[in-house]
């Protein structure tokens, strides 16, 4: 059996799952069930400063997007950091910290973009025997209006100076949880870690409008007509995710920084993605509010299957594996030729194939009387669009042309150089010597 | 030559070999990868789930199926048999229109539930086909402890125990174990001697001796396993058959359905299997059920079911009474036989009508008959041996997790009280009965 326990700078749990930082993990009596569930760690429900809570809205707080049979692809929240008053979340804390000493509890804070404010907090969540703390920077509606969350996680020289008070003010490792909601990810990574943080989290939530009610054209979720952008999460924003994470991993200057990876984790595929692009572990908030603790446990047997399957004695053998991997388009194969082949015995003669190459592509599918599909080699730039709308799995295939021999569609002969867009003739700044 | 299926008598290769083979294959095939995904699909992982709780061995199904909807049948087997060693003849043999499927929400909801037990064979097939075994032993405890009876009930205990640590000899009047899954479930529902293989795949737990022809009553007595072994779990099923008791039912060519049932399942040819023309099979259970439709696919001309008591008060569930109608056998209700006609052999069975009233079930003045060249009773079966322990309505008497009248003796499945008379029922009982011996015989170890 593969052993998941993971040390995530200096984090000790026994599996790679922690909860994220949203209502599963609000208070004592779901984190308690969370771990009886089989949970390795949660990041409690964002703390906000001493004094009178937040308010959330009265009315309804999600907004959803739905597949096929309301299967929930996406969220989207309103919800504010907690509700409840500090001393009542840091009293849970601690007892949780006691019933369930190794577990990860992480504590993860939101107050104002001032010193004093963070120097007050720190001793407090200290106190209650966290193992760490995250900053959210990352919270993309309410919070972000008043300078806070969001509003901090998209100016890079904010994340720097708060993570550089908290590494003053605390001994407990700082991750510092980003906001997707800015252009190049990179920037706030690099002035976290500048800043001094152990890790960086990432994605917070995505602003989004879910929908809009065509009768009384309200945006949804709708509060008494009117409705406020919120934040997207779930299985639709992992792809997101993944290349922020990937971003991340790759740059030069961030390279080997601890990641957290969140976002649409729903199964222990979503999972072994994230942390084979690098991320230490995953943190999942919508696969719990849609399906419940339990969850988790498909999450650890599907992982630690896949790991026995791979011979990975633990999380570290794979642990980004995939990030070498990732890399600009211009250093892409160009001598990589493959070809769509339709596997006729499978076939079962919708004709989307047909429709997506005819009408959207590059007119390289043939369609018989008798509805034969057949790819024309001498058109088909290998654009796999037929293989993505074709329903029967497998049926259509990308196969690579061998070295030597002709690709119809250009007369080339292809080569068994790999060779990219640097050293491409069409290339006006090409470098590479003739 | 095959004989046609209009000549009179019992006679064997009704149909040629090939329709035969098309009859008996696998009445619903598995699943291929991209089927179960589908059908995973449909599960809604519900909380506290309806069909967990409707299945005797408390499969986590939710879960299993997730696991399979995620790509990991083997976890999703793992899980399964985790409490249910004998998951994969479950999956295949569970009435689950009563069980696990009648529980679920989309049943409620459209009619239509998840395919619960095609997507269970479909994990356990996947991980039982690879022949490896999914569990260890535990360390050696230094206990013996005796399993009467080679049926789900014995197999399930006798895992269990050999899974803590405990060693097992199993007992068995007949010459291969599996019980009924060998002797009984209709052979299209178990095919390619699948029960053979799934004991054989049971046993790589170790730790386990199977003793053939060896009967308790016959051959080993209660009062020796007691002294010989540190426990004893019976499993020994209902080897009894209650008899028509009608003048007459001795005549050649009327027989217990279970005996008939049994011949099938072991013939290597079905074309050497004969059966009657005109065939009456006389009950309302599964065994009825079984018994008139292997009749009709072996290629009895017609064949009639015959059940005293009304369409709902049948112990088959309508999908099986459905899957005989559709099958082309013919079930009267509420009639029961008064007379056996024939000269030493059947040939025709006179009915007559019966109402239930206050008193029971009483018989109409008018009769009609059926003739049969071949006659089935499937009308109950019954202990075949009581052991000495104490009875209930004809059962081994049990309390908790099959405690009988003695401490060192266990019982479970059909021979005890308590649960239906199922495959599945008999694994829960066997596998509770391990973990109470096992309680029992390590309290203070
Ligand atoms: C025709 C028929 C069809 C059925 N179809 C289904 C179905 O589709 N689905 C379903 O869920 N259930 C079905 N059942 C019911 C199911 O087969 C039983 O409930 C189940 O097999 C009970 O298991 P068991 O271990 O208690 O007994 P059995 O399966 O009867 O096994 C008992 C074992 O004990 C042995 N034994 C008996 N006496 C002695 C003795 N004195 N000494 C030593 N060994 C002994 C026998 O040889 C046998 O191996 C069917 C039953 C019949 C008769
Ligand atoms: C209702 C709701 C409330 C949330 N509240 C917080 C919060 O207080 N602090 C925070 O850091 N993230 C919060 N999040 C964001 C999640 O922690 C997580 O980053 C995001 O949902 C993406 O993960 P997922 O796709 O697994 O849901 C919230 C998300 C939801 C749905
Ligand atoms: S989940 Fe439904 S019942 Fe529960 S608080 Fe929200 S709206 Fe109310």
């Amino acid at each position: 059996m593969a052993d998941l326990r993971t040390d995530f700078v200096g984090i000790k749990s026994p599996n790679p799952f922690w909860l994220a930082s949203a209502p599963p993990t609000d208070k004592e009596y779901n984190v308690r069930r969370a771990f009886e569930a089989g949970w390795g760690g949660v990041v409690w429900k964002t703390l906000g400063s001493e004094g009178p809570p937040v308010v959330n809205v009265n009315g309804p707080r999600y907004g959803a997007i739905w597949g096929a049979d309301r299967r929930l692809l996406g969220l989207n929240n309103i919800e504010l950091i907690t509700d409840r008053p500090l001393e009542v979340n840091l009293r849970e804390m601690k007892t949780i910290k006691r019933d369930f000493p190794d577990r990860a509890l992480i504590a993860s804070i939101m107050v104002p973009c001032e010193e004093e404010a963070w120097r007050a907090i720190l001793p407090h969540v200290e106190d209650t025997g966290a193992d760490g703390i995250e900053l959210n920077f990352g919270c993309p509606h309410g919070m972000s209006e008043r300078g806070m969350g969001a509003a901090v996680g998209q100016v890079p020289e904010y994340i720097e100076m708060v993570t550089r008070w908290c590494k003053q003010y605390t001994r407990m490792p700082v991750i510092v949880k980003l906001t997707p909601n800015i252009t190049d990810i990179r920037y706030p990574a690099r002035a976290a870690h500048a800043g001094g943080a152990d890790a960086v989290s990432l994605i917070n939530t995505i602003s989004s409008i879910t929908s809009v009610n065509l009768d009384d054209f309200s945006p949804e979720p709708s509060i008494d007509g009117k409705g406020s952008h919120g934040g997207y999460c779930g299985p639709a924003v992992k792809p997101i995710a993944l290349n922020m994470v990937a971003e991340i991993a790759r740059d030069a200057e961030t390279r080997g920084l601890p990641i957290s990876g969140i976002g649409g984790v729903t199964t222990w595929r979503d999972a072994a993605e994230f942390i084979a692009l690098g991320c230490g572990n995953v943190q999942v908030c919508t696969a719990a509010m849609t399906y419940g603790f339990k969850i988790v446990q498909e999450m650890i047997s599907g992982l630690s299957n896949y790991m026995d399957q791979k011979g990975y004695a633990g999380i570290e053998d794979f642990r980004g594996r995939a990030v070498p991997n990732v890399t600009d388009w211009q250093y892409l194969n160009l001598n990589y030729v493959t070809k769509a082949r339709i596997n006729q015995d499978d076939c079962i003669k919708c004709g989307r194939c047909y429709a997506a190459c005819e009408d959207t592509s590059h007119q390289a599918i043939s369609m018989s009387e008798d509805r034969v599909f057949d790819v024309i080699d001498e058109e088909c730039v290998a654009c796999n669009l037929c293989v993505n709308v074709c329903p029967v799995e497998n049926c259509i295939t990308m196969e690579r042309l061998p070295a030597g021999t002709v690709d119809p569609r250009t007369g080339r002969t292809v080569s068994d150089t790999p060779s990219n867009w640097t050293e491409h003739p069409n290339n006006p700044s090409n470098v590479a010597a003739e | 030559m095959t004989a046609s299926q209009h000549q009179s008598g019992i006679q064997p290769a009704r149909l040629d070999p090939d329709t035969l083979a098309q009859n008996f294959d696998d009445v619903q095939p598995p699943l291929d990868g991209h089927e179960a995904a589908v059908a995973a699909d449909r599960c809604y992982f519900c909380h506290d789930a309806p069909c967990i709780t409707a299945c005797p061995t408390d499969i986590d199904i939710p879960l299993f199926i997730r696991q399979i909807a995620t790509g990991t049948p083997d976890a999703a087997a793992r899980t399964i048999f985790e409490q249910n060693i004998l998951g994969g003849m479950c999956a295949r043999v569970c009435p689950t229109e009563q069980l696990c499927e009648e529980a679920c929400v989309r049943e409620a909801a459209e009619g239509k539930p998840v395919e619960i037990g095609r997507l269970q064979r479909f994990a356990t097939d996947t991980l039982m086909a690879r022949g490896d075994h999914p569990f260890t032993r535990a360390e050696p405890t230094g206990k013996t402890i005796a399993v009467i009876g080679a049926g789900p009930a014995g197999l399930a205990c006798a895992h269990r125990l050999a899974m803590h640590g405990h060693d097992v000899v199993i007992h068995d009047a007949r010459p291969k174990p599996g019980g009924l899954n060998e002797y009984g479930i209709a052979a299209y529902k178990t095919v390619a001697n699948f029960a053979q293989a799934e004991v054989d795949w049971l046993m790589k737990i170790g730790g386990i001796t199977l003793e053939h022809n060896s009967a308790l009553g016959r051959d080993i007595t209660l009062e020796a396993l007691q002294s010989g072994y540190d426990a004893v779990f019976l499993g020994i099923g209902l080897g009894g058959v209650n008899a028509l008791g009608l003048e007459g039912d001795d005549k050649s060519g009327v027989r217990p359905a279970t005996d008939f049932i049994a011949e099938l399942r072991q013939a290597d040819d079905l074309t050497t299997v004969p059966v009657g023309r005109h065939v009456v099979v006389i009950g309302g259970g599964m065994t009825a059920i079984d018994a008139g439709v292997q009749s009709k696919l072996l290629g009895a001309q017609d064949v009639t079911i015959v059940y005293r008591r009304g369409k709902s008060a049948m112990s088959a569930s309508g999908h099986e009474q459905d899957h005989a109608a559709q099958n082309g056998v013919r079930i009267l209700h509420n009639a029961a036989p008064v007379k056996l006609h024939g000269n030493g052999k059947i040939d025709a069975v006179e009915f007559a009508y019966t109402e239930a009233t206050e008193q029971g079930l009483t018989l109409s003045e008018e009769t009609f008959t059926l003739p049969a060249d071949q006659v089935f009773t499937a009308i109950g079966q019954t202990l075949a041996t009581d052991a000495g322990l104490t009875l209930e309505r004809g059962k081994i008497a049990v309390t908790g997790a099959g405690r009988t009248s003695l401490s060192d003796v266990w019982a479970g499945g059909d021979c005890a009280t308590g649960g239906d008379d199922l495959t599945v029922t008999a694994v829960a009982e066997g596998r509770d009965a391990a973990e109470d011996i096992h309680a029992t015989l390590m309290k203070g170890a």
